[in-house]
């Protein structure tokens, strides 16, 4: 588990906060300066997440170069997350929960098949929500852009011997992780809708989305 | 060494240092890439040959196979819950998923300046750049450019998440071999590790060996390496039926 340190920001002053409940999609920009927390309102949620470039979305989240930048493998206080042009797009202020996860991406109906079993096919996932999303906004994206995200406050600890396994959750209700914005930049989630993996207690359950204008 | 039958060989190359490659690797076919000089990096793509949005998918290839690099029996995953490829054999035990490539930036940081105009075929080329070039040619852009395997690399990671390059990992005339268990087209560029922390811009080359697999078997290693494997490799011979 990585440092934590609380925010400063009250919510009163924040121009916008929205719940997301689980299965669902959430897209806004964020723009340079402002301030985007997420929040784990009932605890050992995973809030699946990707960013673009809202002037450019042909640049994005990329979790290579997010992790080989800081010589390390979780998102942490102070981690820059990096664009496929190595470009800073977000850079982590605030962290309450200590852990979340760069290397497990998203579920979907199709991975299910091979890591449940193949009569998981029919059950919601976040790559869904996510091409629902692009669909929906109708930006110009398609699947090549639902790239592999980042799993905000799920823990999925890498062991030296290269193994590695979604462990039990550390987060818990209200804990939260703040990031502000290094360019104008569009956060997409999918509120996790997985009910076969026992990390969230097969409960899916909402995260609230708080932003703050720069100088607050 | 695992010595390939002559016969079963049916086209062999060799990849210079710092240069990229493609080629689409059938089903029922294996790629040895062997490792000539020692010390080789190898920053590869994946795709589905008949349909590039359907690409490997490091989150699905690790959290599938409980996994957090390749090494022998390991498979790569695409995006659509199938296999494409197979490690069948590997003298490494470590493939590196994480670090991805070097860009334009950090060879000028690192190394200087070496453009073409003074140097020629020796300028000093990067990851990124070598790779955009490459997936152009089949159409793809900056957004296909997603996370690599850097094959004969090592990042020792501890349990705070710290990473440290192994230097010296793969010796000459190491190899990996990838069975294709889809036609899969394999974009790849033999440029630095980008957390190699040599003083000296490094480029080595590999030979890239096209060989008939022998058929899969019942109890294929791969297959059989975990249950999720079993159904990864069910899904990739649905999609043939």
């Amino acid at each position: 588990m990585s440092e934590l340190k609380e925010s400063t920001l009250v919510e009163a002053n924040a121009r916008l906060s929205e719940t997301v409940p689980a299965g669902e999609y959430w897209m806004k920009v964020v723009k340079k300066g402002e301030t985007l927390r997420i929040t784990d309102l009932e605890g050992n949620q995973a809030a699946d997440t990707l960013f673009f470039n809202a002037n450019n979305t042909d640049e994005r989240y990329h979790a290579n170069n997010t992790l080989r930048e800081q010589n390390n493998v979780y998102i942490k206080l102070g981690t820059a997350i990096r664009s496929n042009e190595n470009n800073v797009m977000m850079t982590v202020t605030a962290d309450t929960c200590g852990r979340h996860d760069t290397l497990g991406s998203a579920c979907s109906c199709e991975s299910n098949t091979s890591r449940y079993a193949h009569e998981k096919r029919y059950m919601h996932s976040c790559r869904d929500t996510f091409l629902q999303g692009i669909i929906d906004w109708g930006l110009g994206m398609d699947k090549r852009d639902q790239v592999c995200n980042i799993n905000f406050f799920m823990n999925v600890p890498v062991n030296p011997e290269g193994g590695s396994n979604f462990a039990d959750g550390i987060s818990g209700a209200g804990k939260y992780v703040e990031m502000v914005a290094a360019m104008d930049t569009i956060v997409f989630v999918s509120n996790c809708p997985q009910l076969n993996n026992p990390c969230n207690a097969y409960n899916p359950t909402p995260v609230q989305m708080t932003i703050w204008e720069e100088g607050q | 060494m695992n010595e390939i039958p002559t016969d079963k060989i049916s086209y062999e190359t060799v990849v210079s240092g710092g240069w990229n490659f493609s080629k689409i690797i059938r089903r029922g076919r294996t790629v040895r890439i062997t490792d000539l000089e020692g010390g080789a990096n190898v920053s590869a793509l994946f795709y589905n040959a008949d349909n590039y949005t359907e690409r490997y998918n490091m989150g699905d290839t690790l959290k599938i196979q409980h996994i957090s690099s390749l090494f022998k029996n390991a498979c790569i995953y695409s995006d659509m819950g199938r296999v494409l490829m197979s490690v069948v054999d590997s003298t490494c035990d470590w493939h590196d998923v994480i670090c991805g490539v070097t860009y334009r930036e950090d060879i000028l940081k690192r190394f200087g300046v070496k453009p073409y105009q003074e140097s020629h075929n020796d300028f000093y080329r990067n990851g990124f750049d070598s790779l955009t070039v490459e997936l152009a040619k089949y159409g793809m852009t900056k957004r296909d450019f997603t996370n690599v395997v850097n094959f004969f690399s090592k990042t020792l990671i501890d349990d705070a998440g710290d990473m440290t390059f192994v230097e010296n990992y793969s010796p000459a005339g190491g190899y990996v071999d990838l069975r294709a268990e889809m036609d899969t087209l394999l974009v790849l560029d033999t440029g630095m590790h980008p957390l190699n922390p040599s003083a000296e811009y490094l480029r080595k080359p590999v030979k890239i060996t096209l060989f008939e697999s022998d058929p899969v078997a019942a109890d294929d290693p791969c297959r059989l390496m975990c249950p999720e494997n079993e159904r990864g490799f069910t899904n990739s011979e649905t999609y043939y039926l």
